[in-house]
């Protein structure tokens, strides 16, 4: 008796993820696909058919068979929107590029502090979670503008005589980005660096290796699981960002995760914004596979060396 | 240093020689390696000398005080229970640890501040410390390549060392990839690799099976003869400390015990701790009655009287010990010659260990005490079985006197 409900409940814990996945990932994306072969409508909700429960299968039958894929050709015939994809991948790529650039001497540095000094290390790297996301870009805006903190500073310091234009520009929407996904990056690079066994540095050295070279001979490519990690992690929702080019960035600033929240709020096209969202998860679908690829492999080789 | 005479390798070993010794031992040591004695020469300077080396992490002193010198072309080798700083002492010797306290010399020029990588020093690590990221030839080649050695040179000198430590067919795994044998073996392959002056092995070969342990020390010996390599080596092994080592230096708690040539090690322990550490000791507590001409006679509190060599040692008329080895023990139904220290005593216990066997014998006086008899030597009709009476005995020159 109990042998049977050990099993069924050790079933139950396995299909758990499953379940969340289908309930959290799966079933929205059904409705958004849905959505975007939906057509437009003046009406509550904005579009047709509205799916229902009433008419039962044949009437959700009638309505598969009003689905069309007009609004992906639609999405094709306007430069808009394959330009916001194109410039969004490059704006997440450079910031990704960025974020590598700064967030490697930092975890860096938090690997190689005193043990003690560490905790509290981590703890300022993860303290601006502690404040909403659109707090912390609103206050981007106090800094960057044209009578900001930024330019007072660097007129202060005469290092400008004229203030600079930044906010509304794609460098505001550069600094935002990097601000924001920095701690995406140093985290998983923290927790690789962290982990390396310092006996490696130590062998190299033994064997004629200076610190500069050892770091490029061993650090470094010992550290490309967390490399990778912080990319991905930092690049996938880079390119789908929206809040940080609306607010920071210029109207030149093209960037999809704009354009979609301009469609379903400003011109209320749900089925064209859900078209572009799901054109936007194909996208990502590649680079998050990839991802899922070297974690996988990140793993095997985690499974450590040592006597 | 001058050029010394090469030695002989695959010297018989302390204990062999221990056991046929019949004249004075101290002869036997004294004729023992006479070819390789730098220690001896009051003029040869040491390749390593530790001067008064401290280390201390935090409230814990791993190495105290310690001076040391070490000749080239020698093979020492360390032994000390776990945690007694021998890690440490190689470490700071390869420059990764610094020194409280003291100064290390290489060559008679003082190593502070003289990084790892400008030391003419190799490490083999206690963990390995292979490169996961990089295959075996490539872990052996690494520290030829940071040398700028030619790629053909490097190719040959790769594998050479991986048919020295039998891994041919294994050049192009990961580290992952192999049994933790096999990774001692890439270890020991990657520190020899550069052939340095000074090759430090922290316990080379613990992870081996006995066959392939006794080649590998082999090589390590024929590998020194032939490129005159000078030699550190942390064992738990004393058999392997006393088949490859000139001389074997006893750690404990931070401090050198002593520091002999096997043989001397072992036939002439200089104190308890030395005589327990290395092979099996008996002990009978005594209190000196007389000295003379080497000789010591001292009194047990039951009132026997024993003889020991005292090895120039004035014992006081304090109480020391009697010590005796297992094998200078012999062990008969009929009582011994006068002249010939006695013992009566039960078979407690026997070990048949192949070539020899071990009766654990109990005195009348309470002791308990081990003899080592050869298994030829044993008459097999009718062999001394437990619960017999027997007499133990050895004459003055099989047993010395141990004041601490
Ligand atoms: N980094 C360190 N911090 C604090 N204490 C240390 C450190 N390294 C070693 N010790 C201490 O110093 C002492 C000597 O350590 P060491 O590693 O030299 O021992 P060992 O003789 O090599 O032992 P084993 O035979 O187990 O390898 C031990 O008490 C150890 O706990
Ligand atoms: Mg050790």
């Amino acid at each position: 008796m109990s042998g049977v409900f050990k099993a069924v409940m050790g079933r139950a814990i396995i299909w758990l993820p499953y379940l969340w996945l289908l309930i959290f990932f799966l079933a929205p994306f059904f409705l958004v696909a849905k959505l975007s072969v939906s057509q437009t409508a003046i009406a509550q909700p904005p579009y047709l058919p509205v799916l229902t429960m009433g008419e039962g299968l044949s009437g959700w039958w009638a309505d598969f068979k009003t689905f069309a894929f007009d609004n992906y050709a639609f999405l094709a015939t306007d430069s808009l929107y394959w330009k916001g994809y194109l410039s969004s991948l490059q704006i997440a790529f450079i910031s990704t590029l960025l974020t590598l650039v700064i967030g490697y001497p930092l975890a860096y540095g938090m690997a190689r502090a005193p043990r003690t000094m560490r905790p509290l290390l981590l703890m300022l790297v993860i303290l601006p979670f502690w404040t909403s996301f659109l707090i912390r870009v609103y206050a981007w805006i106090g800094i960057l503008k044209k009578e900001g903190l930024l330019n007072q500073f660097l007129l202060w310091l005469g290092l400008i005589s004229e203030p600079l234009t930044v906010l509304n520009t794609d460098v505001a929407v550069y600094i935002g980005i990097v601000y924001s996904y920095l701690p995406f990056m140093v985290l998983p690079l923290y927790a690789n660096l962290e982990r390396q066994d310092g006996t490696l540095l130590e062998a190299a050295s033994d064997l004629g290796c200076n610190r500069f070279s050892a770091f490029w001979q061993i650090t470094w490519p010992l550290s490309r699981p967390g490399v990778i990690a912080g990319c991905f992690l930092v690049f996938i929702p880079a390119v789908g960002e929206f809040v940080i080019p609306s607010l920071l960035g210029g109207s030149s600033t093209l960037m999809i995760g704009r354009i979609l929240f301009d469609e379903f709020f400003l011109n209320r096209d749900w089925p064209i914004s859900s078209a572009v969202a799901v054109l936007l998860l194909l996208i990502l679908i590649v680079p998050i596979m990839l991802f899922q690829r070297s974690e996988a492999r990140a793993r095997e080789m985690a499974k450590g060396v040592g006597p | 240093m001058p050029s010394s005479p090469p030695k002989q390798a695959g010297a018989p070993s302390g204990k062999a020689e221990a056991g046929g010794s019949k004249p004075s031992t101290a002869k036997a040591v004294a004729n023992f390696r006479k070819s390789f004695q730098p220690w001896l020469e009051p003029d040869t300077a040491p390749f390593i000398e530790f001067r008064n080396v401290t280390k201390r992490y935090g409230a814990v002193t791993a190495v105290d005080q310690l001076s040391l010198s070490i000749f080239e072309r020698e093979f020492f080798a360390l032994l000390g229970p776990s945690g007694c700083g021998k890690t440490t002492l190689m470490r700071m010797l390869a420059g990764f640890e610094e020194i409280s306290s003291g100064a290390i010399y290489l060559a008679g020029e003082d190593l502070s501040g003289v990084p790892p990588y400008r030391r003419p020093v190799n490490m083999m690590f206690q963990s390995y410390a292979l490169f996961p990221h990089m295959s075996v030839a490539n872990n052996i080649a690494f520290g030829l390549k940071q040398e700028g050695m030619a790629k053909g040179e490097i190719t040959d000198r790769v594998a050479a060392m991986l048919a020295l430590v039998k891994m041919q067919d294994f050049g192009s795994r990961k580290p992952d990839q192999l049994s933790g044998g096999q990774r001692q073996r890439v270890a020991l392959a990657r520190s020899l690799a550069k052939q340095p002056k000074l090759l430090l092995l922290d316990e080379p070969l613990g992870a081996l099976d006995r066959k392939l342990r006794e080649e590998t020390q082999f090589e390590l010996v024929d590998l020194q003869e032939k490129l005159g390599i000078t030699f550190m080596i942390v064992t738990h092994d004393q058999e392997e400390a006393m088949t490859v080592a000139d001389r074997i230096a006893v750690m404990n708690a931070g401090k050198l015990v002593q520091v002999a040539p096997p043989v001397e090690m072992y036939e002439r322990p200089t104190n308890r701790y030395v005589a327990d550490f290395l092979g099996d000791i008996n002990l009978i507590a005594g209190r000196v009655k007389s000295q003379s001409k080497g000789v010591v006679t001292l009194e047990t509190p039951a009132g026997q009287r024993l003889r020991a060599n005292d090895d120039g040692v004035d014992l006081g008329n304090g109480n020391v010990w009697f010590a005796t080895r297992p094998e200078k023990l012999a062990i008969s139904r009929a009582k011994p010659a006068a002249k010939l220290n006695a013992l009566e005593g039960e078979v407690w216990d026997i070990a048949y260990l192949g070539g020899q066997t071990t009766y654990k014998v109990r005195l009348d006086s309470g002791e308990m005490v081990k003899v080592a008899v050869l298994n030829a030597t044993i008459d097999a009709h009718d062999p001394i079985t437990w619960e017999e009476r027997v007499w133990l005995s050895c004459p003055t020159e099989g047993a010395f006197a141990l004041s601490a």
